[in-house]
């Protein structure tokens, strides 16, 4: 079972990882990550833009990979697009398999992935002004772990 | 018909604007010349991708855009 996607609106991940549990019936386990916005100080709000004919593709491609590399029975990939407001889900993943260490290694793969060669751009509104969020060193290093 | 420029993320605000149309085809050279002098800069780095037709290209310079192509230009990604 495989469900990749993009929202433009709030969601509550227990009403996406709830049916993809139970679309795994034999599963051994699964494991699930669910990132929200950082509330910071003065940070008042979060947006994220991509680009419609590669992101999504980028992610499917992403989770070709995970399915390659772990013994999955299913995966579930979700980010969110737009604006939104510290405290607020911005992604969730969650994978099936017959053994924990597959489902763990394979939503932290995805997850390296995502946050750093995936296509999406961020930027934060502080003060009531928006500015963009650059690359981090500390990305392209977990990114490395995962390069034999 | 024309070949569409998208500018996104930063590079948007670099333009000032969300795209321009120019006429095809499209190739490395005419790209740099057809977007200012700050944003050709920025093209040439590295860390900035292309993609033509929904297909980000391994190699930038070999840019061949045709008549109703959207060419995308990709600064890096954001991390955190």
């Amino acid at each position: 079972m495989r469900d990749i996607r993009l929202l433009d609106q709030a969601f509550a991940p227990e009403s996406l990882t709830k049916p993809f549990v139970r679309a795994n019936p034999g599963l051994g386990g699964y494991c699930t990550f669910v990132g929200e916005v950082r509330s910071e100080e003065d940070v008042e709000a979060l947006e994220l833009s991509h680009y419609e004919p590669i992101t999504l593709p980028g992610m499917q491609g992403l989770a070709d990979q995970a399915f390659a590399r772990f013994d999955l029975m299913g995966l579930l990939m979700v980010h969110r697009i737009g604006e939104m407001l510290p405290g607020e889900p911005i992604v969730c993943v969650s994978a099936a398999a017959r053994h924990r260490r597959d489902a763990i290694q394979a939503v932290d793969f995805c997850m390296d992935h995502l946050k750093s060669a995936a296509w999406f751009w961020k930027r934060e509104k502080r003060g009531g002004e928006w500015s963009w969020i650059e690359p981090r060193e500390a990305d392209h290093h977990d990114l490395a772990r995962w390069r034999k | 018909m024309a070949v569409r420029i998208l500018f996104l993320g930063p590079l948007r605000d670099l333009a000032g604007k969300e795209a321009i149309e120019v006429s095809a085809p499209l190739d490395w050279s005419v790209l740099l010349q057809s977007v200012g002098e700050e944003l050709a800069g920025q093209l040439q780095s590295d860390r900035v991708n292309v993609a033509c037709a929904g297909r980000v290209l391994s190699d930038k310079t070999s840019l061949n855009a045709r008549d109703g192509d959207e060419v995308a230009l990709l600064p890096p990604v954001s991390g955190g």
